[in-house]
């Protein structure tokens, strides 16, 4: 077997990957880092799920559990999930998809990683130094003046990252409008580019509110200035608004790159053009917008206003719109396809699914009467869990799974690969479902001890919870054996369309030998054999 | 356990409708979207002997469609949920039983009008209207009753507030919503609702304290409100019948004296002053707890 | 050797234009959430907003503000100068130094200030707050674009009809700046001071 360059076997040492300029290779950096943030935030839900089996706070201290949740919370929203698709899948693919070399800045987007590592370290610093138990959300003046736990230092931290996070969106938009291929206007970009496209547009418009925010927090805490905190003259709703002003947007921003996984993976799989592609193109520019009108959805039973409260309530109605819109287009593109039920199609298939009951659900707690009853409570929980995990982090591994021979030149044991899909599917409903019962029953969100009537359902949950891990644990295993072990992959296992299958697996350095010219539109699959 | 929630309140009822209204056309939609799913998925699997010819990479009518509809749908739930929701703020207003309702780490202080205090407990009468208004002594607590499907946090610096009526006998969960630290899993305890004659009996049994009204006019003459706002030299508004009125104020604004009117007036007295008078009163911040900010309250709503 | 993933230096100068304005637009959200809180602070507390602006030093601050325009014309002046080939290192040196001229005269003003501002309490303390918070922020990024600005008056010889696409981006960093002032001068110098 002939060795051929590529951009794997371009310099095997340390040295050759910590200065690397290619975004292949930085894509690869950021899915070892952000693996052992998962891994992280998902050892404290494990005590959590451990913690939440039996009605009585046994297990840990009632310190030691809100701590817990709120590193749960930070290390997934902002070390995993934010970064997962755009900074992984999003660097390895967007200059492939479009026919370019590199990214537009690949110093900037090496720069990139070393800044999410860096912030990530002043996380880990805080978890080492005792833990912060404000929860992921910060609300004053607690996290100003009450509690003593390490606030500045994750603070820190967050602030860091959050310049990853605007430095991959910059390069992300500029690539895409200046480095596109002869013939690849924008109405022929795959769904992929476009969904990177619009969250890039939210990293940048939203992560700087949420830095300053926490500045001020962090200004707050440090010298008793008085911004949030009434008793120093300050506004505790002024955080909510600012903070909720970055932190809805950013949802979107974890989930709309998984909505262009999925634009990816059924099509390939149903063999047929994506339904609608405009609509699709336009739904998602809509999500993106709108999702910076409804932060106060946030705030309900807050103090704020009842009139501030329809009109945001009204607006959480129409953000829901473009969200169905997909669903219906993603059901749509199966009819009259000829489906192959691979893991990738498994995992977008139970991403439809789940995504379509945690955005359902979405739909109560926009109803204000409704909100008054479940927010705070762990209906909310059970409502994001099914977007982001369900939708986010299945979607997430989907895309690993789909564009793993592409990325490692290797392929996955596919017959693994479907029952980790189905793992997961039925860990995932088994732990979260309960949580919506509980959440009417009116068990509130953030304790550690609960009501012994509630305890069935969060055996249910607890149990479910195993069975998830299982799920997770299993692609850690055979796509590192994979690795090595792995059939050797052709350029297209899947016969799919786009252009980085267009070049062998895994790519050459420079992605591709000549400049690719696109003639035609994406997903011309033709499912009449 | 039942296996749904008991309705104790009127709005419970009401938002309880709602809400399987919701389930079920929730329901319908995702169970008819997997049904799709599931009959595509078997009728056009690879190598099934399905028509696949021509498959439509769009349909305009169909996605204007499945647009149009569900916007009209959720406008029509979003009226029906606002309305529900706006009597948990502007219910009648008359004869509502107005509870003050203190929050802090980490427990509930509860105050009757006739100055029966309660912790982590509050007592109701059967059928008659509540105005809860809600105030906390350091960070954002959420007073929440799910059998009476009300939350309403309370946050620090004002007042915040919510009406309903109990209408069910019985012993109700009380929680703290909103994270507030070490023991938020134990701020809670429970609501006990009586009926009226019942709860007549129970408010003034193990009472030893005047009303809040009582305990308001002591502290308007020990902390010198009196020294001012009642004949005196110093130029200051008098407050006989101050609540409701509507104020003018110096720098053109006119507002509506409620309890936050009232409470801001006590600790920030300079943010509103009236028109016609020099801003010389002094803050209190610091030297009244929410307690006493209570029954200040208290006294000027009934000093008519 | 780094990889230049564009096909010709217009693209590249294209690219780097574009980025500087999408990171400008992060830089606008990132004074966004001060000047709400500002918004927020005067309509809440307009009575002390007005008396705490009383001691501010509008005379100083409006030389300021001519300085600064003024260095907005001199970088102006060097990215044409730059596109034309001209010579540009006499505006770039003029525009430092009326920007460390802008600096040295808000460090006299925060020396003043900062007796005034021990005396102040409640909302009138949130309005120096935000006048200190704001226009430090400011001076932080004015002083990273003079040194943005000494770096290219030292590569000066660099840049021509060729080559100039540095010199545009930080035009366009140097003016960003410029427009915050012309926000932050009216809302710290001239709103309703004179007012009782």
């Amino acid at each position: 077997m002939v060795t051929v360059t590529n951009y794997l076997s371009d310099g095997f040492t340390l040295r050759s990957w910590l200065t690397t300029h290619d975004h292949k290779r930085i894509a690869v950096l950021y899915m070892v880092a952000i693996t052992a943030f998962f891994f992280l935030g998902g050892a404290a839900a494990t005590m959590i799920r451990l913690e939440l089996a039996t009605p009585q706070g046994d297990l840990v201290s009632a310190d030691t559990y809100n701590k817990l949740f709120t590193v749960h919370g930070v290390v997934m929203v902002w070390f995993f999930l934010i970064p997962s698709i755009p900074a992984v899948l999003g660097n390895f693919l967007v200059p492939l998809m479009i026919g370019a070399k590199d990214m537009a800045f690949p110093r900037l987007n090496l720069a990139s990683w070393y800044v999410y590592v860096l912030g990530g370290l002043f996380t880990v610093a805080a978890l080492v130094a005792g833990g912060v138990d404000t929860g992921w959300t910060f609300y004053t003046p607690y996290s100003t003046r009450f509690t003593d736990s390490n606030v500045i230092l994750v603070i820190l931290g967050v602030f860091i990252v959050g310049f990853s996070s605007i430095l991959t969106g910059l390069n992300i938009i500029v690539t895409v409008h200046k480095l596109r291929a002869p013939g690849l206007g924008w109405f022929r970009l795959p769904l992929f580019i476009w969904a990177n496209y619009a969250t890039s547009l939210i990293l940048l418009l939203a992560t700087p509110v949420l830095a300053m925010t926490l500045v001020l927090v962090a200004l707050e805490r440090f010298t008793g200035i008085g911004i949030f905190d009434p008793a120093l003259g300050g506004d505790p709703l002024l955080f909510q608004h600012l903070f909720w002003f970055y932190s809805h947007p950013a949802v979107y921003i974890m989930i709309l790159p998984a909505m262009g996984v999925a634009s990816e993976i059924i099509p390939c799989f149903a063999r047929r053009t994506v339904f609608g592609y405009r609509f699709m193109a336009y739904a998602i520019l809509g999500i993106a917008t709108l999702g910076f009108l409804v932060w106060g959805h946030h705030m309900f039973v807050s103090g704020q206003s009842m009139y501030a409260g329809m009109v945001f309530s009204m607006l959480s109605f129409l953000v829901a719109i473009p969200s169905a819109i997909k669903v219906f287009n993603w059901t749509a593109t199966l009819y009259k396809g000829s489906i192959f039920f691979s893991a990738p199609m498994l995992y977008a298939l139970g991403f439809v699914g789940l995504f379509t009951i945690g955005g359902l659900t979405g739909l109560f707690l926009a109803s204000l009467a409704l909100d008054v009853h479940l927010t705070d409570t762990y209906f909310v929980v059970a409502h994001f869990h099914y977007i982001m995990v369900g939708g986010s982090v299945m979607m997430y591994l989907g895309a690993l799974h789909f564009w793993w021979p592409k990325i490692s030149g290797r392929m996955y044991p596919e017959m693994l690969g479907r029952i980790a899909a189905l793992t997961l599917f039925l860990g995932f409903n088994l732990t979260f479902f309960p949580q919506y019962l509980l959440g009417w029953l009116g068990m509130p969100r953030r304790y550690h001890e609960y009501p012994p009537e509630f305890q069935l359902l969060n055996l249910f949950s607890s149990a479910g919870a195993a069975v998830l891990a299982v799920g997770y644990l299993l692609p850690l295993g055979y796509l590192g054996w994979s690795l090595f072990f792995g059939k050797r992959a052709p350029a297209n296992p899947w016969g799919a369309t786009g252009l980085e299958w267009q070049t062998p697996s895994p790519p050459p350095k420079h992605n591709f030998e000549e400049q690719p010219v696109v003639t035609r539109g994406p997903y011309a699959y033709d499912p009449v054999r | 356990m039942s296996w749904l929630p008991v309705e104790a309140s009127d709005i419970a009822a009401r938002v309880d409708l709602l809400f399987y209204s919701m389930v079920a056309l929730t329901g319908l939609v995702a169970i008819g979207l997997f049904v799709l799913m599931v009959v595509f998925c078997v009728r056009y699997r690879a190598g099934s002997s399905a028509d696949r010819t021509n498959p439509p990479p769009r349909k305009k009518w169909l996605e204007l469609g499945w647009t149009f509809t569900p916007l009209a749908i959720f406008l029509g739930i979003f009226v029906w949920a606002a309305v529900v929701y706006a009597a948990f703020y502007a219910g009648p207003a008359g004869n509502a039983m107005t509870v003050f309702v203190v929050g802090k780490q980490w427990m509930w202080k509860v105050e009757h009008a006739n100055g029966r205090r309660e912790i982590d407990e509050l007592h109701l009468p059967l059928g008659q209207p509540v105005r809860l208004v809600l105030s906390t002594e350091d960070v954002i607590h959420s007073f929440y009753v799910p059998a009476f499907r009300i939350k309403q946090d309370a946050v620090p610096g004002r007042y915040t507030s919510i009406r309903f009526t109990p209408t069910r006998e019985g012993e109700y969960w009380l929680h703290c919503a909103e994270y507030c630290g070490t023991d938020h899993a134990r701020m809670g305890g429970k609501v006990v609702v009586m009926a009226a004659a019942e709860f007549s009996r129970w408010l003034q049994a193990g009472n030893e304290n005047r009303s809040l009204a009582a305990q308001g006019f002591e502290l308007f003459r020990r902390l010198g409100c009196s020294g001012c706002h009642v004949d005196s030299t110093v130029h200051a508004p008098d407050l006989r019948g101050v609540f409701g009125r509507v104020v003018h104020l110096s720098d053109g604004r006119t507002l509506q004296a409620d309890e936050a009117y009232l409470r801001d007036s006590i600790l920030l007295p300079k943010r509103d002053v009236v028109a016609g008078y020099e801003p010389i009163m002094p803050s209190f911040q610091g030297q009244v707890d929410e307690g006493q900010l209570n029954a200040l309250v208290t006294y000027l709503k009934e000093n008519r | 050797m780094p990889t230049i993933p564009f096909d010709s230096r217009l693209e590249r100068r294209e690219a780097a234009l574009l980025a500087m304005w999408a990171f400008l637009v992060t830089e606008a959200l990132f004074f966004g959430p001060l000047f709400f809180g500002y918004v927020h602070g005067r309509i809440a507390n307009p009575a002390a907003f007005v008396s705490a602006s009383h001691p501010m030093h509008v005379v100083l601050g409006t030389l300021n503000t001519a300085l600064l325009m003024t260095s907005s014309l001199t970088m102006a002046l060097a990215v044409r100068g730059a596109q034309q080939g001209k010579a540009i290192r006499l505006w770039l040196a003029l525009t430092a130094l009326l920007g460390l001229a802008f600096l040295g005269i808000k460090a006299s003003e925060y020396w003043m200030e900062s007796s005034e501002v021990a005396k102040a309490s409640g909302a009138e303390l949130t309005f120096y707050f935000l006048y200190f918070a704001m226009t430090g922020l400011h001076a932080l990024h004015l002083t990273i674009g003079i040194g943005v600005v000494a770096w290219l008056w030292r590569h000066a010889a660099r840049f021509g009809r060729e080559y100039h696409a540095p010199v545009e981006v930080s035009g366009l960093y140097w003016h960003f700046v410029d427009v915050v002032w012309v926000f932050l001068y009216p809302m710290f110098y001239l709103l309703e001071r004179y007012n009782a």
